[in-house]
């Protein structure tokens, strides 16, 4: 994998010299703006923290063999559950509240994307499509929601849900600048690949991935098993969008559709599925946009260059497949998938 | 439809016709793309990525066209345009081991990135927070006359269906296409190369999408920015499985969906503000039931390519 990355980064380095741009001088700024400084480190482990769980979104159900691309819905969604339970019951706790947040939005999310699994095994519904038209339903269902229904008079330029009770916000790591999201995204990745690699279901769900045909004749619950890691994938993503809520935003408004499902897409795919192989990948990834400021200021770049960035990456990831088992460097490591 | 008629006379009869003016206007992309989707389909492969090469191919078509001052040079860049993405797709699909439909994803991608990446400067500065306000076209007088040009790539695109339609079922070319889309060996069998007819099907089908996009910025809405396309080039490939790769059937699918995505300014514009957004969704909703109603586990979709990776 660390090859192919290479190729691709190599691939935007003679992109930007085409183009008139050091690609020296691109790498030093990411470096300096991505991991230089613990400000820098604090701003990428913070972009981190809902990279991972979007990313368990798009491996969970790829190890089924699902390629699901639909994430941003359910992360959307699930922000505007969080935000919809601290406006119906703003009184709660701080930690009942927080608790009931992460429920509402886990659910969401989790009946969102298993929709999708479900429509794919009962009707044969492509699920790449089918969930990247769910996630432009979720987002038209959030501007609905934020600008009708659950809008806060008191936005007004910025169409938002109430703000949070302060008891509901979720605060940062102990002695980290860093809100606890980073954590439930590790602890996310962890348990999902204890799930997948040491349990009968994950077994399950990777002789599904492998041979559907032989899952079948072996008498396995396919159906049962495909809506529930499909739904568990998509209750992480809703996961995500309560912890930007709650952690980041403040209340549920558009700033909850920045990306973070398609880049977990990225993510997903650069660490070959494998769940322990998100968090190493999705911190270089969240270190390349929280760069993107900084290279936009110093090197009059547009802010779509960490785009064309990881388009350029994801294509030499995809493409690095055909040399597998050709080529000695290209053998896979201890981190893919056996 | 005749865009003289005052809305506020005809009452709610405005929004049929408001519809039907609208599906014209709003269906040329998708029958681009679909017609482009179609091609490369039939010759076995699926390209996801249409969506990045539609918003590409708006923004080179926008740029060259300003550029040059030819609105005919811009289509061409964007035709160009999309062709190079169908080889880069094309290309990389040929290797062996390689996944079309996760190409397709990152080349949806790489294509938007790429296009917002070169688009910057030939952002209008218009009201960047509220996109969805400009559409209320219906009753300018200048859009009459974009209408009219609309007309001309709507019939050119009509035109394309049957040609489409006529070169599977009755030329050398479209049988290559339709054999090396059903099955591999039949297709070594003849003679045929498969690998190449799949390259030219997908970067035939890539340069028909960029035509889609350059649609998009040059006529309708008229304008480059970010969120020209919101998954049209992604519905257009829905289509193609509901038209069941059937050019003439895509030209009437893609005229639905125009009409689809049409509802939403149609109610605005005689004053239903009531759940704006969902009317919004309703083309997304429609591709969604139509996928679901079409689908099926237990027998093969008729129409469907036999090589194709989707439909196995």
């Amino acid at each position: 994998m660390t090859a192919a990355l290479c190729v691709g980064l190599a691939a935007f380095s003679l992109f930007l010299a085409t183009i008139g741009k050091s690609p020296v001088e691109f790498y030093g700024l990411v470096y300096k703006a991505g991991f230089g400084t613990s400000f820098s480190w604090a701003n990428t482990l913070s972009r981190t923290a809902p990279l991972l769980l979007a990313a368990l979104c798009v491996a969970l159900p790829a190890r089924l063999g699902l390629i699901v691309i639909g994430g941003e819905g359910a992360i959307v969604l699930g922000g505007v559950a969080a935000g919809a339970v601290a406006m119906a019951a703003p009184g709660l706790p701080g930690g009942v509240g927080i608790a009931l947040m992460a429920a509402a939005a886990a659910l969401i999310g989790g009946a969102w994307i298993g929709a999708i699994g479900l429509l794919r095994y009962k009707r044969g519904v492509n699920e790449t499509i089918a969930s990247l038209l769910m996630a432009y339903i979720a987002l038209a269902l959030m501007n609905h929601l934020v600008e009708g229904p659950l809008r806060d008079p008191a936005s007004l330029n910025k169409p938002s849900t109430a703000p949070l009770p302060e008891g509901f916000r979720i605060g940062d790591l102990p002695g980290l600048d860093v809100h606890w999201g980073l954590a439930v995204g590790v602890l996310g990745c962890v348990i999902a690949w204890a799930l997948m690699e040491r349990t009968r279901w994950g077994f399950a769900a990777r002789i599904i991935g492998g041979n559907l045909r032989a899952a079948q004749v072996q008498g396995l619950p396919v159906g049962r098993l495909l809506f529930c890691w499909t739904a568990l994938g998509g209750a992480f993503a809703g996961l995500a969008g309560m912890m930007e809520v709650a952690a980041v935003h403040g209340s549920a408004n558009a700033s909850l559709a920045a990306g973070y499902g398609y880049t977990g897409i990225l993510v997903a795919f650069l660490a070959r599925q494998n769940m322990l192989a998100i968090i190493p990948v999705a911190i270089l990834l969240a270190g390349f946009e929280a760069a993107n400021g900084l290279t936009q200021r110093r090197m009059d770049l547009p802010d779509a260059t960490v785009l064309v960035l990881q388009g350029f990456v994801f294509i030499a990831i995809l493409a690095s497949e055909t040399f597998y088992g050709r080529f000695k460097m290209f053998q896979p490591d201890r981190w893919s998938r056996s | 439809m005749e865009p003289q008629l005052s809305e506020s006379d005809i009452g709610l009869w405005s929004v049929p016709l408001a519809m039907l003016g609208g599906a014209i206007r709003v269906s040329t992309p998708f029958i681009f793309v679909s017609l482009g989707e179609c091609l490369t389909e039939r010759s076995g492969r699926i390209n996801l990525g249409l969506e990045g090469v539609l918003v590409f191919g708006a923004m080179a078509g926008y740029g060259v066209a300003y550029e040059t001052g030819s609105a005919w040079i811009g289509v061409g860049a964007a035709a160009m345009a999309g062709g190079a993405f169908g080889a880069l797709h094309g290309w990389l699909c040929s290797l062996p081991k390689v996944n079309d439909i996760a190409i397709g994803i990152a080349l949806m991608l790489l294509g938007m990135g790429l296009a917002f990446f070169f688009g910057k400067p030939y952002i209008q500065p218009v009201a960047p927070d509220l996109p969805a306000i400009s559409f209320g076209w219906w009753s300018d007088a200048p859009q009459v006359v974009a209408a009219l040009k609309v007309n001309v790539l709507f019939l050119a695109g009509f035109a394309l269906a049957l040609a489409m339609a006529w070169m599977f079922r009755a030329t050398r070319i479209g049988l290559a296409v339709r054999v090396v889309g059903d099955s591999d060996d039949a297709a070594r069998a003849l003679g045929l190369k498969v690998n190449q007819t799949r390259f030219a099907a997908t970067v035939a089908g890539g340069a028909l999408a960029g035509v889609g996009g350059a649609y998009l910025s040059l006529y309708y809405p008229g304008s480059w920015n970010e969120g020209i396309s919101s998954g049209q080039g992604l519905m257009a490939v829905a289509l193609v499985i509901f038209a069941r790769w059937n050019p003439i059937a895509c030209f009437w699918a893609a005229l639905l969906f125009g009409g689809a995505g049409a509802l939403g300014p149609a109610l605005q514009s005689v004053g239903v503000t009531q759940g704006y957004y969902l009317f919004y969704a309703a083309p997304y909703v429609l591709t969604l039931g139509l996928l679901i109603a079409t689908s099926s586990t237990t027998r093969q979709l008729t129409g469907a390519p036999g090589a194709l990776s989707i439909t196995r």
